[in-house]
């Protein structure tokens, strides 16, 4: 889960960060005189998810507070374009209103896990402002990096060590290592995957600001961190996923026309990846659970038809602990609820079920009064979706 | 011969009174397996069919003499599950259970690191060595007792490629889930170690997906260490960076993590990657034959 900038400056102060004066704003009208509070001179930021808002003019800087409303009214409800938010960009629906303030060298502090260590890892460096992962493939050593103990947190000897590393001493470095502290307890103490203040701000007195920040979640612990789950935006996310996550079933949608329903993740990447391979595109990935039961089908059928660019589905089943027979009847049933909702399925359904069972759970498919396209393998259904993608696109 | 569970397996299942628990427990009892009981905390000293129920893992483990567990406790209590059935000593914990906060496999891998434990998974369909014993949740009848060990991150990929090697007459020696979490018990090369070690393995598949490193770190120790044919396979080719596709951990991030960078490697160090998921048994039948 992701968060906005304003709400993990919010959650890093309270665990000691220092944070600029700012107030977040839907109405351009109150940009005046917030910014008549900072002195007349703010910086307007663009609230959304995605990262590189400052690219795609997101972020302006307002020597007035005229000029604020004016930039606050452009940036609100504008279409942000960024590297992360594909191109159709995201809303605007909040700007950040913060003082201006005067910057004499961009620092980066983040934490995340190390898979590898198994342990969350700082890393710091003098290169702020930069994706860190730019940083890591030009020049890695310019990363410092610590690990931290789960239990022990990050330890004073480490905060000075990095605030030396990155060139610090005096009330300067003690700040910086104020910083990592607040960092290292905000991501251990709200199960978040990922904390980022890129850039920390040293102005021209040796002060220390977060001046931007970032925080990720691990969606698994939402259950214990009711009071981060609420920051949740689902304005942000795609709708189609939010309605899927609903259900249960895990979805991301893609760019290309068959649309998959596969039971388990492994099994749901590898058929979008023999998609691929047999020359067509899948339109998602999507996971119905183990079990396929009706219920699963029938709402996943409704999430990948509500993606207009499907024009084909490719159903590939392994029945394990579940017969196929039962989950064919299900796939039918399924099918039979969607057309007596009038919402029929009008694109040809190409089905690979396989495991306990299998010859049955064919033959209901033949029987059923839909022209299911039965497949043998994986290979065989790639290949029959990807035909009856091309009928169907030669048809239109 | 085989590695990790075999005949003389004594499991038991934790968060055996509930559905998935005793519907697996049953299930791997069906199979052959000992399955000498379970335990859930406030039930002991009762019955469910036919398995006796115990308060602690402890009990169970003095009462029953068991040397694995399966747990199937929900994810804000399978962490504690993990580290009291390490506590009472249990030589082999296989956790299914999907959902455990990271924070928590931190902590369990810390407290695991001074036991004398194995944890396989968690997120992860178990294990299973064909005629002997299953202990897990994937279909037993779809295996076949052989010299093919498997490895993988995945459930139902695995069930894929276990059937494929059936169905060319491949039986297999163990097929080892070590789940699809970004932090697990149990390591690609753990596992491959144990593989090199077992005379009767004659070749292995290797299942992996995107996200983490844990692909090249096998590759490198294959490279030195094997010597008998490894067929894999990269799930998630077609995976946009950044989106996790179902699994905790298969996430590409930052650039790194991807499938061609996994193929890459493991070419490198000798294993037939195979770039359709349909073709994983043929391969490994070729390799065999030649």
């Amino acid at each position: 889960m992701k968060i906005h900038e304003f709400q993990a400056k919010e959650l890093l102060r309270g665990f000691g960060a220092k944070v600029p004066q700012g107030e977040v704003i839907s109405d351009p009208a109150k940009a005046a005189e917030i910014c008549r509070d900072y002195g007349g001179r703010c910086v307007v930021k663009a609230q959304i998810h995605a990262g590189g808002r400052g690219k795609g003019g997101g972020v302006k800087l307002a020597s007035s507070p005229d000029e604020a409303e004016r930039l606050a009214g452009e940036i609100l409800g504008m279409q942000l374009v960024t590297h992360q938010t594909g191109p159709e960009g995201q809303q605007v629906r909040k700007v950040l209103i913060e003082e201006a303030l005067e910057i004499e060298q961009e620092l980066y502090l983040g934490v995340t896990l190390d898979r590898a260590a198994e342990r969350p890892v700082l890393m710091a460096s003098r290169s702020g402002g930069m994706d860190i992962e730019e940083v890591a493939r030009t020049d890695p050593d310019a990363i410092l990096r610590e690990l931290i103990d789960p239990q022990l947190g990050v330890l004073p000897f480490q905060c000075r060590r990095v605030a030396s590393g990155l060139g610090y001493s005096g009330g300067t470095a003690r700040q910086i290592q104020a910083a990592i502290a607040s960092v290292v307890a905000a991501y251990l103490e709200t199960d978040a995957s990922l904390v980022e203040i890129n850039p920390l701000m040293v102005d021209s007195l040796g002060d220390v600001y977060t001046l931007d920040a970032k925080m990720n979640f691990d969606d698994n612990a939402m259950f214990r961190r009711r009071e981060i789950a609420e920051l949740r935006d689902v304005h942000e996310e795609n709708p189609l996923e939010v309605e899927a996550s609903k259900h249960g079933i895990s979805y991301i949608k893609l760019d290309g026309n068959i649309g998959c329903m596969v039971n388990g993740a492994g099994l749901a990447m590898a058929t979008m990846d023999i998609i691929k391979l047999y020359g067509a595109e899948p339109a998602n990935f999507l996971d119905v659970g183990g079990s396929a039961s009706q219920e699963a089908v029938e709402s996943a059928f409704r999430i990948i038809l509500s993606d207009a660019s499907v024009k084909a589905v490719l159903i590939n089943i392994f029945g394990g602990i579940a017969r196929t027979d039962r989950i064919a009847r299900g796939v039918v049933a399924a099918i039979d609820e969607l057309a007596a909702a009038d919402t029929p399925v009008e694109v040809p359904v190409v089905v690979r079920l396989e495991g306990t069972n299998v010859e049955e759970g064919r033959e209901v498919l033949e029987r059923a009064d839909f022209d299911f396209i039965v497949a043998g393998g994986m290979a065989d259904a790639a290949e029959q979706a990807v035909a009856a993608l091309e009928t169907q696109t030669m048809g239109a | 011969m085989s590695i990790l569970v075999d005949r003389d397996t004594r499991l038991i299942v934790q968060g055996i009174t509930g559905r998935e628990g005793l519907f697996h427990a049953m299930g791997c009892r069906d199979y052959g397996t000992q399955v000498v009981g379970g335990v859930t905390p406030g039930k002991g000293g009762s019955t469910v069919e036919g398995f006796p129920v115990w308060d602690s893992v402890r009990k169970a483990r003095d009462a029953a003499d068991c040397n694995a567990t399966l747990i199937f406790v929900p994810p804000p209590f399978a962490a504690d599950a993990i580290m009291e059935a390490a506590d009472a000593g249990v030589e082999l914990i296989v956790c299914i259970t999907e959902g455990i906060p990271v924070g928590d496999m931190v902590k369990v891998k810390t407290f695991l690191a001074s036991r004398n434990s194995r944890l396989l998974g968690p997120n992860c369909p178990g294990l299973i060595t064909p005629g002997e014993a299953k202990v897990g949740i994937m279909p037993g009848h779809i295996h076949a007792s052989g010299n093919v060990g498997v490895i993988s991150r995945s459930g139902t990929l695995t069930y894929e490629a276990v059937w494929q090697l059936t169905n060319e007459g491949l039986g297999q020696t163990t097929c080892v889930g070590i789940g699809g979490d970004p932090i697990n018990g149990t390591s690609f090369i753990d596992v491959l170690s144990l593989f090199a070690a077992d005379e009767k393995t004659e070749a292995i598949v290797l299942i992996g997906e995107i996200g983490g490193t844990a692909e090249e770190e096998a590759a490198a120790w294959i490279r030195r260490h094997l010597d008998i044919p490894v067929v894999g396979f990269i799930a998630g080719a077609t995976a946009p960076p950044g989106r996790r596709m179902g699994h905790a951990g298969a996430i590409v991030a930052g650039g790194k993590g991807t499938a061609a960078e996994k193929k890459a490697a493991l070419e490198a160090a000798g294993v037939l990657v195979v770039d359709s998921p349909a073709e994983m048994g043929a391969r490994v039948a070729a390799a065999l034959a030649s």
